[in-house]
Protein backbone atom coordinates (compact mmCIF):
# COMPACT_ATOMS: atom_id res chain seq x y z
CA UNK A 1 0.00 0.00 0.00
CA UNK A 2 1.32 3.74 -0.58
CA UNK A 3 3.34 4.90 2.48
CA UNK A 4 1.07 8.10 3.36
CA UNK A 5 -2.03 5.78 3.31
CA UNK A 6 -0.70 3.32 5.48
CA UNK A 7 0.98 6.28 7.93
CA UNK A 8 -2.77 7.79 7.94
CA UNK A 9 -4.40 4.50 8.73
CA UNK A 10 -2.46 4.15 11.69
CA UNK A 11 -2.21 7.58 12.92
CA UNK A 12 -3.69 10.20 11.76
CA UNK A 13 -2.75 12.88 14.10
CA UNK A 14 0.92 12.59 13.53
CA UNK A 15 2.86 15.54 13.02
CA UNK A 16 2.81 16.38 9.21
CA UNK A 17 6.58 17.29 9.26
CA UNK A 18 7.13 13.77 10.76
CA UNK A 19 5.00 12.12 8.53
CA UNK A 20 6.61 14.01 5.62
CA UNK A 21 10.46 13.11 6.44
CA UNK A 22 9.03 9.14 7.02
CA UNK A 23 7.40 9.22 3.53
CA UNK A 24 10.32 11.42 2.04
CA UNK A 25 8.61 14.50 0.66
CA UNK A 26 7.88 18.00 1.84
CA UNK A 27 5.17 18.90 4.20
CA UNK A 28 3.36 20.66 1.19
CA UNK A 29 4.06 17.81 -1.05
CA UNK A 30 2.20 15.49 1.45
CA UNK A 31 -0.50 17.97 2.12
CA UNK A 32 -1.26 18.41 -1.67
CA UNK A 33 -1.44 14.12 -1.96
CA UNK A 34 -3.45 14.38 1.00
CA UNK A 35 -6.06 17.04 -0.48
CA UNK A 36 -6.11 14.63 -3.68
CA UNK A 37 -7.28 11.85 -2.00
CA UNK A 38 -9.70 13.63 0.25
CA UNK A 39 -10.67 14.79 -3.42
CA UNK A 40 -10.88 11.34 -5.12
CA UNK A 41 -12.92 9.86 -2.47
CA UNK A 42 -9.94 8.13 -1.28
CA UNK A 43 -9.41 9.27 2.51
CA UNK A 44 -13.37 9.02 3.29
CA UNK A 45 -12.83 10.82 6.63
CA UNK A 46 -10.86 10.88 9.75
CA UNK A 47 -12.00 9.65 13.30
CA UNK A 48 -10.75 8.31 16.67
CA UNK A 49 -10.16 5.08 17.58
CA UNK A 50 -12.45 4.97 20.97
CA UNK A 51 -12.27 1.53 23.63
CA UNK A 52 -15.60 2.54 24.61
CA UNK A 53 -15.03 -0.10 27.25
CA UNK A 54 -13.11 2.77 29.64
CA UNK A 55 -15.73 5.16 28.74
CA UNK A 56 -18.88 3.00 30.05
CA UNK A 57 -18.31 -0.55 30.79
CA UNK A 58 -21.98 -1.34 29.96
CA UNK A 59 -22.09 -0.27 26.45
CA UNK A 60 -21.51 -3.12 23.53
CA UNK A 61 -20.91 -3.41 20.45
CA UNK A 62 -22.78 -6.21 17.83
CA UNK A 63 -21.92 -7.94 14.78
CA UNK A 64 -25.61 -9.04 13.59
CA UNK A 65 -25.98 -11.08 9.73
CA UNK A 66 -28.67 -10.60 8.20
CA UNK A 67 -30.14 -12.96 5.13
CA UNK A 68 -31.74 -10.54 2.86
CA UNK A 69 -34.22 -11.47 -0.11
CA UNK A 70 -32.42 -9.28 -3.37
CA UNK A 71 -35.10 -6.74 -5.12
CA UNK A 72 -35.31 -6.79 -8.82
CA UNK A 73 -33.41 -4.11 -9.80
CA UNK A 74 -31.62 -2.98 -6.94
CA UNK A 75 -30.68 -5.97 -5.28
CA UNK A 76 -28.90 -5.57 -2.11
CA UNK A 77 -28.73 -1.91 -2.33
CA UNK A 78 -31.94 -0.38 -1.00
CA UNK A 79 -31.94 -2.54 2.00
CA UNK A 80 -28.42 -1.47 2.94
CA UNK A 81 -29.03 1.83 2.15
CA UNK A 82 -31.94 1.98 4.12
CA UNK A 83 -29.64 0.53 7.29
CA UNK A 84 -26.98 2.48 7.17
CA UNK A 85 -28.85 5.43 7.80
CA UNK A 86 -29.77 4.63 11.20
CA UNK A 87 -27.07 6.87 13.19
CA UNK A 88 -26.64 3.54 15.69
CA UNK A 89 -25.24 1.85 12.94
CA UNK A 90 -21.32 1.79 12.85
CA UNK A 91 -21.11 -0.55 9.71
CA UNK A 92 -22.85 -2.09 6.78
CA UNK A 93 -20.99 -4.42 4.44
CA UNK A 94 -22.44 -7.18 1.72
CA UNK A 95 -20.76 -10.62 1.60
CA UNK A 96 -20.06 -13.26 0.12
CA UNK A 97 -21.31 -16.54 2.11
CA UNK A 98 -23.83 -17.91 4.38
CA UNK A 99 -25.64 -14.68 4.81
CA UNK A 100 -25.35 -11.46 2.68
CA UNK A 101 -25.63 -7.88 5.21
CA UNK A 102 -23.07 -7.63 7.68
CA UNK A 103 -24.41 -4.55 9.95
CA UNK A 104 -22.34 -3.27 13.59
CA UNK A 105 -23.51 -1.54 15.92
CA UNK A 106 -23.23 0.19 18.88
CA UNK A 107 -25.42 0.51 22.20
CA UNK A 108 -25.46 1.71 25.69
CA UNK A 109 -26.51 -2.08 26.72
CA UNK A 110 -27.33 -5.01 25.31
CA UNK A 111 -31.42 -4.69 25.67
CA UNK A 112 -31.22 -1.62 23.47
CA UNK A 113 -29.40 -3.49 20.44
CA UNK A 114 -31.47 -6.27 21.07
CA UNK A 115 -34.85 -4.00 20.33
CA UNK A 116 -32.74 -2.24 17.83
CA UNK A 117 -32.42 -5.78 15.82
CA UNK A 118 -35.85 -6.95 16.55
CA UNK A 119 -37.82 -3.72 16.13
CA UNK A 120 -35.74 -2.13 13.06
CA UNK A 121 -33.39 -4.81 11.53
CA UNK A 122 -36.09 -7.59 11.53
CA UNK A 123 -38.84 -5.38 10.02
CA UNK A 124 -37.03 -4.23 7.20
CA UNK A 125 -38.67 -5.29 4.26
CA UNK A 126 -36.98 -7.89 2.44
CA UNK A 127 -34.95 -8.87 5.88
CA UNK A 128 -35.26 -12.65 5.98
CA UNK A 129 -33.63 -13.55 9.44
CA UNK A 130 -31.28 -12.56 11.83
CA UNK A 131 -28.38 -13.58 13.86
CA UNK A 132 -27.11 -11.23 16.38
CA UNK A 133 -23.20 -11.58 18.16
CA UNK A 134 -21.97 -9.48 20.87
CA UNK A 135 -18.74 -8.56 20.94
CA UNK A 136 -17.01 -9.71 24.44
CA UNK A 137 -13.44 -8.04 24.05
CA UNK A 138 -11.19 -6.04 21.47
CA UNK A 139 -7.45 -7.33 21.48
CA UNK A 140 -7.39 -5.13 17.92
CA UNK A 141 -8.68 -2.73 15.68
CA UNK A 142 -7.86 -0.71 12.68
CA UNK A 143 -4.14 -1.79 13.26
CA UNK A 144 -3.76 -1.06 16.64
CA UNK A 145 -3.57 -3.16 19.96
CA UNK A 146 -6.57 -2.61 22.56
CA UNK A 147 -5.10 -5.62 24.11
CA UNK A 148 -2.03 -4.42 26.46
CA UNK A 149 -0.64 -7.35 27.39
CA UNK A 150 1.90 -7.59 24.51
CA UNK A 151 5.21 -6.17 26.25
CA UNK A 152 8.68 -5.67 24.78
CA UNK A 153 10.99 -8.39 26.44
CA UNK A 154 13.95 -7.38 24.85
CA UNK A 155 16.91 -5.87 27.42
CA UNK A 156 16.70 -2.30 28.10
CA UNK A 157 20.28 -2.04 26.30
CA UNK A 158 22.66 -4.81 24.31
CA UNK A 159 25.36 -4.04 22.04
CA UNK B 1 40.99 -19.37 51.07
CA UNK B 2 42.05 -19.12 46.89
CA UNK B 3 43.03 -15.57 45.86
CA UNK B 4 41.00 -16.00 42.82
CA UNK B 5 42.83 -12.87 41.00
CA UNK B 6 46.27 -15.43 41.37
CA UNK B 7 44.49 -17.82 39.52
CA UNK B 8 42.44 -16.38 36.93
CA UNK B 9 43.97 -15.38 33.42
CA UNK B 10 45.63 -12.49 33.52
CA UNK B 11 44.97 -11.93 30.06
CA UNK B 12 41.29 -12.59 30.75
CA UNK B 13 41.29 -9.98 33.97
CA UNK B 14 42.41 -7.34 32.15
CA UNK B 15 39.68 -7.53 29.42
CA UNK B 16 37.13 -4.31 30.07
CA UNK B 17 33.21 -4.99 31.09
CA UNK B 18 31.50 -3.79 27.81
CA UNK B 19 30.65 -0.01 29.15
CA UNK B 20 26.61 -0.67 28.14
CA UNK B 21 26.06 -2.73 31.27
CA UNK B 22 25.97 -0.19 33.57
CA UNK B 23 23.50 1.82 31.37
CA UNK B 24 21.49 -1.28 31.85
CA UNK B 25 21.83 -1.55 35.15
CA UNK B 26 19.90 1.96 35.25
CA UNK B 27 17.13 1.28 33.01
CA UNK B 28 15.93 -1.57 35.71
CA UNK B 29 15.52 0.52 38.13
CA UNK B 30 13.13 3.19 36.68
CA UNK B 31 9.73 2.88 35.23
CA UNK B 32 8.22 3.83 32.11
CA UNK B 33 11.68 3.54 30.37
CA UNK B 34 11.48 3.24 26.43
CA UNK B 35 14.82 1.91 25.39
CA UNK B 36 16.66 2.88 21.96
CA UNK B 37 19.68 1.16 23.32
CA UNK B 38 18.82 -2.17 21.84
CA UNK B 39 20.93 -3.90 19.43
CA UNK B 40 17.89 -6.20 18.22
CA UNK B 41 14.84 -6.07 15.70
CA UNK B 42 11.48 -5.44 17.81
CA UNK B 43 10.04 -7.93 14.75
CA UNK B 44 9.58 -11.21 16.00
CA UNK B 45 11.07 -13.83 13.45
CA UNK B 46 8.63 -14.36 10.65
CA UNK B 47 6.63 -17.33 11.47
CA UNK B 48 7.14 -19.52 8.93
CA UNK B 49 10.60 -19.85 9.99
CA UNK B 50 8.49 -20.41 14.05
CA UNK B 51 6.53 -22.91 12.28
CA UNK B 52 9.20 -24.93 10.39
CA UNK B 53 11.12 -24.99 13.66
CA UNK B 54 7.97 -26.59 15.68
CA UNK B 55 7.80 -29.06 13.00
CA UNK B 56 11.10 -30.35 13.05
CA UNK B 57 10.95 -30.23 16.83
CA UNK B 58 7.69 -32.21 16.42
CA UNK B 59 8.98 -34.92 14.52
CA UNK B 60 11.73 -34.47 16.73
CA UNK B 61 14.75 -33.58 15.06
CA UNK B 62 16.77 -32.86 17.63
CA UNK B 63 19.97 -34.44 17.03
CA UNK B 64 23.76 -33.13 16.63
CA UNK B 65 24.08 -31.91 13.27
CA UNK B 66 27.22 -32.21 10.99
CA UNK B 67 30.20 -30.30 13.22
CA UNK B 68 30.27 -27.63 10.10
CA UNK B 69 26.17 -27.48 10.16
CA UNK B 70 23.72 -29.29 8.47
CA UNK B 71 24.25 -30.31 4.65
CA UNK B 72 21.45 -28.82 3.34
CA UNK B 73 21.70 -25.42 5.38
CA UNK B 74 25.02 -25.00 3.97
CA UNK B 75 23.73 -25.51 0.20
CA UNK B 76 21.03 -23.16 0.80
CA UNK B 77 23.39 -20.22 2.26
CA UNK B 78 25.45 -20.88 -0.66
CA UNK B 79 22.61 -20.01 -3.22
CA UNK B 80 21.54 -17.33 -1.20
CA UNK B 81 24.95 -15.52 -0.39
CA UNK B 82 25.64 -16.37 -4.62
CA UNK B 83 21.67 -15.12 -5.29
CA UNK B 84 21.98 -11.54 -3.19
CA UNK B 85 25.78 -10.81 -3.51
CA UNK B 86 27.18 -12.85 -6.06
CA UNK B 87 29.64 -14.40 -4.05
CA UNK B 88 30.68 -18.09 -5.43
CA UNK B 89 31.23 -20.35 -2.18
CA UNK B 90 30.77 -24.27 -1.39
CA UNK B 91 29.30 -26.15 1.08
CA UNK B 92 33.25 -27.03 2.35
CA UNK B 93 33.54 -23.14 1.95
CA UNK B 94 30.48 -22.43 4.87
CA UNK B 95 30.92 -23.66 8.18
CA UNK B 96 27.36 -22.87 10.39
CA UNK B 97 28.80 -21.07 13.85
CA UNK B 98 26.22 -19.93 17.68
CA UNK B 99 25.23 -16.43 15.79
CA UNK B 100 28.03 -14.11 14.01
CA UNK B 101 29.40 -13.82 17.08
CA UNK B 102 31.37 -16.89 17.25
CA UNK B 103 32.51 -16.74 13.30
CA UNK B 104 34.29 -13.63 14.62
CA UNK B 105 35.85 -15.16 17.61
CA UNK B 106 37.51 -18.66 15.71
CA UNK B 107 38.36 -16.83 12.22
CA UNK B 108 40.27 -14.15 14.50
CA UNK B 109 41.58 -17.18 16.64
CA UNK B 110 42.98 -19.52 13.65
CA UNK B 111 44.70 -16.58 12.26
CA UNK B 112 46.05 -14.10 14.74
CA UNK B 113 49.50 -15.15 16.32
CA UNK B 114 51.52 -13.33 19.27
CA UNK B 115 52.09 -9.86 18.56
CA UNK B 116 50.18 -10.06 15.00
CA UNK B 117 48.35 -6.88 14.51
CA UNK B 118 44.33 -6.44 13.80
CA UNK B 119 43.61 -3.08 12.48
CA UNK B 120 39.76 -2.37 13.99
CA UNK B 121 38.18 0.82 12.87
CA UNK B 122 36.12 2.22 15.01
CA UNK B 123 33.44 3.46 16.43
CA UNK B 124 32.38 -0.52 15.64
CA UNK B 125 31.02 -3.63 17.50
CA UNK B 126 32.48 -4.00 20.73
CA UNK B 127 33.87 -7.67 20.61
CA UNK B 128 37.25 -7.44 17.82
CA UNK B 129 39.68 -5.86 20.60
CA UNK B 130 39.21 -8.44 23.35
CA UNK B 131 39.24 -11.22 21.31
CA UNK B 132 42.20 -10.01 19.35
CA UNK B 133 43.85 -9.45 22.94
CA UNK B 134 43.28 -13.42 23.97
CA UNK B 135 44.84 -14.05 21.27
CA UNK B 136 47.59 -11.46 22.23
CA UNK B 137 47.15 -10.17 18.78
CA UNK B 138 47.49 -6.60 19.33
CA UNK B 139 44.56 -3.95 18.07
CA UNK B 140 45.05 -1.18 16.00
CA UNK B 141 42.21 1.01 16.14
CA UNK B 142 41.66 2.92 12.99
CA UNK B 143 39.24 6.11 13.93
CA UNK B 144 36.95 6.58 11.46
CA UNK B 145 35.00 10.33 11.39
CA UNK B 146 32.01 11.94 10.57
CA UNK B 147 33.28 13.77 7.56
CA UNK B 148 34.10 11.01 6.00
CA UNK B 149 30.29 9.63 7.18
CA UNK B 150 32.00 6.93 9.22
CA UNK B 151 33.65 5.21 6.41
CA UNK B 152 37.12 3.47 6.21
CA UNK B 153 39.17 5.81 4.13
CA UNK B 154 42.24 4.42 2.07
CA UNK B 155 44.75 7.00 3.59
CA UNK B 156 43.77 5.87 6.68
CA UNK B 157 43.96 2.39 6.52
CA UNK B 158 47.38 2.50 4.86
CA UNK B 159 48.82 4.83 7.83
CA UNK B 160 48.15 2.13 9.64
CA UNK B 161 50.01 -0.91 7.65
CA UNK B 162 52.99 -1.94 9.31
CA UNK B 163 54.73 -5.82 8.56
CA UNK B 164 52.96 -6.82 11.69
CA UNK B 165 49.30 -6.82 10.31
CA UNK B 166 47.57 -9.71 9.87
CA UNK B 167 44.09 -8.77 9.48
CA UNK B 168 41.84 -6.14 8.84
CA UNK B 169 38.07 -6.36 10.06
CA UNK B 170 35.83 -4.46 8.24
CA UNK B 171 32.15 -4.07 9.69
CA UNK B 172 29.94 -2.64 7.43
CA UNK B 173 27.09 -1.81 7.46
CA UNK B 174 28.56 -0.40 10.74
CA UNK B 175 27.19 -0.68 13.80
CA UNK B 176 26.84 1.58 16.26
CA UNK B 177 27.18 4.42 13.15
CA UNK B 178 24.62 2.55 10.10
CA UNK B 179 27.56 3.94 7.96
CA UNK B 180 27.58 1.76 4.58
CA UNK B 181 31.11 0.97 2.21
CA UNK B 182 29.74 1.40 -1.41
CA UNK B 183 31.09 -0.55 -4.40
CA UNK B 184 33.61 2.47 -4.98
CA UNK B 185 34.48 2.88 -1.28
CA UNK B 186 35.27 -0.86 -1.25
CA UNK B 187 37.30 -0.55 -4.48
CA UNK B 188 40.04 1.93 -3.07
CA UNK B 189 40.30 -0.32 0.10
CA UNK B 190 40.76 -3.66 -2.10
CA UNK B 191 43.85 -1.30 -3.80
CA UNK B 192 45.63 -0.82 -0.60
CA UNK B 193 45.07 -4.56 -0.26
CA UNK B 194 46.21 -6.23 -3.35
CA UNK B 195 49.52 -7.54 -3.69
CA UNK B 196 49.39 -7.77 0.26
CA UNK B 197 49.16 -10.94 2.93
CA UNK B 198 46.63 -9.11 4.86
CA UNK B 199 43.74 -11.08 5.55
CA UNK B 200 40.00 -9.33 6.03
CA UNK B 201 37.31 -10.61 8.49
CA UNK B 202 34.06 -8.50 6.70
CA UNK B 203 31.12 -8.46 9.23
CA UNK B 204 28.55 -8.06 6.77
CA UNK B 205 25.51 -8.86 9.79
CA UNK B 206 23.48 -6.09 8.92
CA UNK B 207 24.17 -6.57 4.79
CA UNK B 208 19.73 -6.92 4.49
CA UNK B 209 19.62 -4.06 6.31
CA UNK B 210 20.50 -0.86 3.58
CA UNK B 211 18.55 1.98 2.09
CA UNK B 212 18.51 3.42 -0.96
CA UNK B 213 21.38 0.71 -2.08
CA UNK B 214 22.23 -2.63 -2.12
CA UNK B 215 24.71 -4.03 -0.41
CA UNK B 216 28.26 -4.85 -1.59
CA UNK B 217 30.51 -7.39 -0.15
CA UNK B 218 34.01 -7.05 -0.36
CA UNK B 219 34.18 -10.49 -1.34
CA UNK B 220 32.75 -10.23 -4.62
CA UNK B 221 35.93 -7.81 -5.82
CA UNK B 222 38.60 -8.73 -7.87
CA UNK B 223 41.30 -10.14 -5.68
CA UNK B 224 39.49 -10.13 -2.66
CA UNK B 225 37.96 -13.59 -2.73
CA UNK B 226 41.19 -15.05 -1.61
CA UNK B 227 41.84 -12.95 1.30
CA UNK B 228 37.87 -12.28 2.88
CA UNK B 229 36.33 -14.26 5.19
CA UNK B 230 32.55 -13.48 5.01
CA UNK B 231 30.38 -13.40 8.49
CA UNK B 232 26.97 -12.87 8.33
CA UNK B 233 23.64 -14.30 9.94
CA UNK B 234 19.90 -14.70 10.41
CA UNK B 235 20.41 -12.32 13.90
CA UNK B 236 19.50 -8.82 11.92
CA UNK B 237 17.74 -9.77 8.85
CA UNK B 238 15.68 -12.48 9.80
CA UNK B 239 14.40 -10.81 13.11
CA UNK B 240 16.37 -13.78 14.73
CA UNK B 241 19.08 -13.18 17.66
CA UNK B 242 17.88 -15.29 20.29
CA UNK B 243 18.23 -18.55 17.79
CA UNK B 244 21.96 -17.66 17.76
CA UNK B 245 22.73 -18.55 14.04
CA UNK B 246 25.48 -17.22 12.03
CA UNK B 247 27.85 -18.15 9.44
CA UNK B 248 31.13 -17.99 8.12
CA UNK B 249 32.54 -17.97 4.15
CA UNK B 250 35.68 -17.58 3.20
CA UNK B 251 38.82 -19.64 1.36
CA UNK B 252 38.69 -23.60 2.03
CA UNK B 253 41.73 -23.79 4.59
CA UNK B 254 40.76 -20.52 6.55
CA UNK B 255 37.19 -22.08 7.26
CA UNK B 256 39.20 -25.42 7.72
CA UNK B 257 40.89 -24.59 10.51
CA UNK B 258 38.04 -22.30 12.39
CA UNK B 259 36.40 -25.55 11.87
CA UNK B 260 38.97 -27.31 14.11
CA UNK B 261 38.16 -24.64 16.92
CA UNK B 262 34.59 -24.88 16.26
CA UNK B 263 34.48 -28.82 16.70
CA UNK B 264 35.99 -28.61 19.83
CA UNK B 265 34.31 -25.82 21.31
CA UNK B 266 30.84 -25.72 20.56
CA UNK B 267 30.09 -28.96 18.51
CA UNK B 268 27.10 -27.52 16.33
CA UNK B 269 24.97 -24.83 15.90
CA UNK B 270 21.86 -25.20 17.78
CA UNK B 271 20.10 -28.14 15.03
CA UNK B 272 16.24 -26.79 15.72
CA UNK B 273 18.01 -23.09 14.49
CA UNK B 274 19.34 -24.95 11.44
CA UNK B 275 16.18 -26.42 9.83
CA UNK B 276 14.28 -23.32 10.73
CA UNK B 277 17.28 -20.92 8.64
CA UNK B 278 17.16 -23.21 5.84
CA UNK B 279 13.32 -21.49 5.26
CA UNK B 280 14.66 -18.58 6.24
CA UNK B 281 17.22 -18.81 3.10
CA UNK B 282 14.44 -20.07 0.85
CA UNK B 283 11.13 -18.57 1.67
CA UNK B 284 10.90 -15.04 3.76
CA UNK B 285 12.53 -13.14 1.09
CA UNK B 286 8.93 -10.77 1.46
CA UNK B 287 9.03 -10.75 5.15
CA UNK B 288 12.76 -9.38 5.02
CA UNK B 289 11.67 -6.45 2.24
CA UNK B 290 8.55 -5.80 4.87
CA UNK B 291 10.91 -5.40 7.52
CA UNK B 292 13.50 -2.98 5.74
CA UNK B 293 10.98 -1.08 4.23
CA UNK B 294 9.54 -0.04 8.33
CA UNK B 295 13.04 0.31 9.07
CA UNK B 296 13.57 3.07 6.49
CA UNK B 297 10.74 5.37 7.56
CA UNK B 298 11.51 5.32 11.00
CA UNK B 299 15.11 6.08 9.83
CA UNK B 300 13.83 9.24 8.24
CA UNK B 301 11.91 10.11 11.07
CA UNK B 302 14.93 9.82 13.22
CA UNK B 303 17.42 11.57 11.16
CA UNK B 304 14.80 14.55 9.97
CA UNK B 305 13.75 14.92 14.23
CA UNK B 306 17.50 15.00 15.43
CA UNK B 307 19.05 16.97 13.08
CA UNK B 308 15.29 19.58 13.86
CA UNK B 309 16.50 19.58 17.35
CA UNK B 310 20.00 20.75 16.64
CA UNK B 311 21.91 17.52 17.35
CA UNK B 312 23.53 17.01 13.77
CA UNK B 313 22.89 13.36 12.07
CA UNK B 314 24.67 12.36 9.47
CA UNK B 315 22.25 10.14 6.87
CA UNK B 316 23.20 6.21 8.17
CA UNK B 317 22.21 3.74 5.36
CA UNK B 318 22.71 0.76 6.49
CA UNK B 319 21.93 -1.44 10.16
CA UNK B 320 19.32 0.14 12.17
CA UNK B 321 20.72 2.71 14.00
CA UNK B 322 21.54 6.74 13.61
CA UNK B 323 24.37 8.39 15.72
CA UNK B 324 23.49 12.09 16.21
CA UNK B 325 26.23 14.30 17.41
CA UNK B 326 26.33 15.70 20.94
CA UNK B 327 28.93 17.88 21.15
CA UNK B 328 26.89 20.96 21.23
CA UNK B 329 25.04 20.07 24.65
CA UNK B 330 28.57 19.70 26.40
CA UNK B 331 27.96 17.19 27.85
CA UNK B 332 30.17 14.06 27.33
CA UNK B 333 28.40 10.78 25.74
CA UNK B 334 28.31 9.26 29.01
CA UNK B 335 26.63 11.81 30.64
CA UNK B 336 24.01 12.58 28.15
CA UNK B 337 22.94 8.88 28.35
CA UNK B 338 22.76 9.23 31.64
CA UNK B 339 20.98 12.15 32.72
CA UNK B 340 18.55 11.60 29.99
CA UNK B 341 17.72 8.36 31.51
CA UNK B 342 17.16 9.29 34.42
CA UNK B 343 15.80 12.94 33.37
CA UNK B 344 13.41 11.73 30.88
CA UNK B 345 13.64 7.49 30.94
CA UNK B 346 14.74 7.05 27.41
CA UNK B 347 17.55 4.88 26.72
CA UNK B 348 20.47 5.45 24.31
CA UNK B 349 24.16 4.16 23.97
CA UNK B 350 27.15 6.19 24.69
CA UNK B 351 29.10 6.64 21.66
CA UNK B 352 32.03 5.88 23.57
CA UNK B 353 30.52 2.51 24.35
CA UNK B 354 32.04 1.68 20.81
CA UNK B 355 35.44 3.36 20.70
CA UNK B 356 36.97 6.30 21.93
CA UNK B 357 36.28 7.59 18.42
CA UNK B 358 32.46 7.62 19.17
CA UNK B 359 33.03 10.09 21.94
CA UNK B 360 30.64 13.30 21.34
CA UNK B 361 28.16 11.03 19.73
CA UNK B 362 24.86 8.83 20.80
CA UNK B 363 23.67 5.67 19.16
CA UNK B 364 19.95 5.85 19.11
CA UNK B 365 18.42 1.67 17.92
CA UNK B 366 14.82 2.42 15.67
CA UNK B 367 14.23 -1.21 16.08
CA UNK B 368 11.28 0.36 18.17
CA UNK B 369 7.35 0.72 17.23
CA UNK B 370 6.95 4.06 15.44
CA UNK B 371 4.69 5.23 18.36
CA UNK B 372 7.80 4.81 20.94
CA UNK B 373 10.11 6.11 18.38
CA UNK B 374 8.05 9.48 18.71
CA UNK B 375 7.25 9.01 22.35
CA UNK B 376 11.21 9.17 23.15
CA UNK B 377 11.98 12.06 20.29
CA UNK B 378 9.37 13.99 21.96
CA UNK B 379 11.69 13.70 25.40
CA UNK B 380 14.42 14.03 23.54
CA UNK B 381 13.59 17.22 22.97
CA UNK B 382 12.28 18.19 26.56
CA UNK B 383 15.70 17.38 27.52
CA UNK B 384 17.53 19.13 25.26
CA UNK B 385 15.87 22.20 26.42
CA UNK B 386 15.78 21.28 30.12
CA UNK B 387 19.61 21.62 29.65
Amino acid sequence: MDKLLHLLSQNARMPEDKMAAMIGCSVDEMRAQIKAYERDGIIKGYTALIDYENVDPSKVTALIELKVTPKRDAGFDDTARKIAEYPEVDSVFLMSGSYDLMVMITGTNLREVALFVAQRLSALDGVISTATHFVLKRYKEKGVLFDHSCVDERGFVSP
Amino acid sequence: MIDYEKILSKKVRQIKPSGIRRFFDIAQTLENVISLGVGEPDFRTPWMIRREAIRTLEKGKTWYSANAGLVQLREAICQYTQRKYGLQYTPGQTLVTVGGSEAIDIAVRALVEPGDEVLIPQPSFVCYDPITSIMDGVPVVIETKAEDDFRLTPQALKEKITDRTKLLILPYPNNPTGAVMGREDLEAIATVLRGTDIMVLSDEIYAELTYGQRHVSLASLDGMYERTIVINGFSKAFAMTGWRLGYAQGPEPVIREMLKIHQYAIMCAPTTSQYAAIEAMKGCDDDVERMVEAYDMRRKLMVTSFNQMGLECFEPRGAFYVFPCIKSTGLSSEEFCERLLYDQNVAVVPGSAFGDSGEGFVRASYAASTKNLMEALERIEKFLRSL
